[in-house]
């Protein structure tokens, strides 16, 4: 059972992709949860151009979505520069790069599950909150939000997912760099470029299957009791 | 407490004007559906926002349309109980009740919500989810809710029309005890004729979006109007309990000289009830008759007769400063001979007077 044994190398292309995940899953849930409500909600101009800039990286070639942040957030870009310099964030060929691609590569998804569930919220429920004294804010907070979850939570494990798998845009903004922005998926990739290379391909490969499933299994579980509470109507 | 109403507003081809204030009691808003009853409660609510006109409660003013004034609804403290409860699915019935008392002004102590609790007997409800409750007990506990945000008036938009005659019979009481106890003005949205009959102090009803009449409910449900439907034109009287046969469960109730039988009201004597008699229950006969069934044999003088309508004519009667109407077909009209002056015996079944 020697070949399963993983690498201090393999080691860190798993923490880093979690990471990567992760953070990717928690920042853009915020303006994921807000550009759903404009998109549900909203009626202004500009509202379709809105949705598909927030759809357009389901669609673009992965590369170019690379690209386009490397050329936005690169060191030299607009957007890169003036956040490095004022905030010091910086997001070329670090692991933060790959989360902030991950995130992109997410939005949609996280943004379509949310905004539907935002949809079948009954809004007669929230008039009714209004008359018992809520304010707009208490109304989202007591009312919305709660009765949004489970589309919040499926939204945030369908982004983790599909950050976990990300590839396209991270190698392309990023790069490969081992313990930085060497994710699974760039890992298993330099595996199968190398000969004898296979038996570490295929131990990340079970890894993150095992991964894939847990966070499936845990959404599941989340959503059904977030469910319960719901359908309690 | 007053409520003073003067709004106009356009929804499409249909527009709704109504001017009218409301006062401590129960004023009911009594239409046909598309009347305009649900566009003018909203509006009341500030759940819509009138095109023009003045809204103000005490003086306070909530809206007023040249000035620019508009108070959204979460800052104007009316409650309001909807058609349907829409009680919040995902807080327990508990939870339910205590939403608006974050928000109201005043903290209440909890005996106001043991209170509120046992006026509408819900107490062995409070830990449900609000999918485990019959659609009477969740209209309850809207009440409830509405109630317990401490609010300054109270909108009941048709509160009962999605509940069955059995639930609508378990929940009237909890209204009419509402009414009794509560000292904020209720406006009550209604269609029916026996529900407002029933618990309204005054009544305004309204036709394609403007008020069509008016006043104390006993004269205005006594007139005759087209919103009120043929089968339940009739009068509406007001009464007082004089006494109960606790054997034949019989309450009787005395107005002006008549006195009146009808199935057992629980009520004590020297309360205040109010009758509706519809003028298909009533019947005429020109001499007393004997071996009848009916509790209800009163003399009557007739007062006036109506224009024939589709073989049937409405007959007024004068039964000792009562006014009761009956309804005739034509052809017993002729056949009994009935002119304004003549003398008659009205004939109405305690049943059809079951409330």
């Amino acid at each position: 059972m020697d070949w399963l044994a993983l690498s201090d190398a393999e080691w860190t292309a798993i923490r880093l992709s979690l990471r990567v995940s992760f953070v990717a899953m928690i920042v853009s849930l915020p303006f994921a949860i807000g550009i759903a409500m404009l998109l549900a909600r909203g009626r202004f101009w500009g509202k379709s151009v809105l949705n598909g800039l927030v759809h357009l990286p389901l669609i673009l070639p992965p590369v170019v979505t690379g690209f386009l942040l490397l050329i936005l957030f690169g060191k030299r870009g607009p957007i890169g520069a003036f956040l490095a310099e004022y905030t010091g964030i910086v997001f070329s060929f670090r692991w933060t790069g790959a989360a902030l691609a991950c995130a992109v590569m997410a939005f949609p998804l996280m943004v379509r599950s949310i905004r539907l569930s935002i949809e079948a919220v009954d809004r007669r429920l929230e008039q009714a909150a209004s008359t018992l004294g809520a304010g707009p804010f208490w109304v989202f907070l007591t009312v919305t939000l709660p009765l949004v979850l489970p589309g919040i939570i499926a939204g945030m494990v369908l982004a983790f997912a599909k950050a976990m798998g990300e590839f396209g845009a991270t190698i392309t903004f990023v790069s490969n760099i081992p313990g930085e922005t060497q994710t699974l998926s760039s890992a298993i990739y330099t595996f199968t470029q190398v000969p004898g290379g296979d038996a570490g391909a295929f131990r990340l490969t079970l890894i993150s299957i095992v991964i894939s499933m847990a966070a499936l299994m845990v959404s599941e579980v989340l959503a059904n009791v977030a469910a319960k509470k719901v359908d309690a109507a | 407490m007053s409520l003073e109403v003067d709004i106009r507003h356009r929804l499409g081809a249909f527009s709704v004007e109504a001017a009218f204030s409301a006062n401590k009691g129960v004023t009911a808003l009594f239409g046909r559906s598309g009347s305009g009853k649900t566009s003018l409660i909203n509006i009341i609510a500030g759940l819509m926002r009138p095109g023009s006109g003045r809204l103000a409660f005490n003086g306070d003013v909530l809206f007023d349309g040249e000035k620019r004034v508009f108070v959204p609804a979460h800052k104007r403290r009316f409650g309001y109980v909807f058609q349907e409860a829409r009680l919040f699915p995902h807080l327990s019935v508990r939870r339910n009740l205590g939403y608006g008392r974050w928000f109201a002004r005043r903290s209440h102590s909890g005996a106001d919500f043991n209170r509120i609790v046992d006026l509408l007997g819900v107490g062995a409800l409070l830990d449900r989810a609000p999918a485990n409750l019959s659609g009477g007990e969740k209209q309850r506990i809207a009440i409830g809710r509405a109630l317990l945000s401490n609010p300054r008036l109270l909108l009941m938009d048709e509160p009962m029309a999605a509940l069955d005659e059995e639930r609508k019979a378990e929940i009237l009481p909890y209204l009419e005890r509402l009414r009794d106890e509560a000292d904020i003005p209720i406006i009550y949205v209604s269609h029916s004729v026996a529900e407002v009959a029933r618990l309204a102090t005054k009544v305004i009803i309204l036709e394609n979006g403007r008020v069509s009449a008016s006043g104390d409910a006993a004269t205005i449900l006594s007139q005759p109007s087209s919103t009120i439907s043929r089968r339940e034109a009739g009068v509406v009287i007001d009464g007082i309990v004089e006494a109960t046969d606790a054997e034949h469960q019989i309450t009787v109730i005395r107005a002006g000289q008549a006195e009146i039988r009808v199935p057992d009201l629980h009520a004590a004597s020297g309360k205040g009830v109010r009758l509706q008699i519809a003028a298909r229950d009533v019947m005429l006969a020109t001499s007393r008759p004997e071996g009848l069934s009916a509790l209800n044999i009163l003399p009557a003088t007739i007062i006036g007769i109506g224009e024939p309508a589709q073989g049937m004519v409405d007959i007024r009667l004068d039964c000792g400063d009562v006014t009761i109407v009956s309804r005739v077909t034509t052809l017993s009209r002729d056949m009994l001979g009935l002119h304004a002056g003549k003398p008659v015996y009205a004939i109405i079944k305690s049943v059809a007077l079951d409330l």
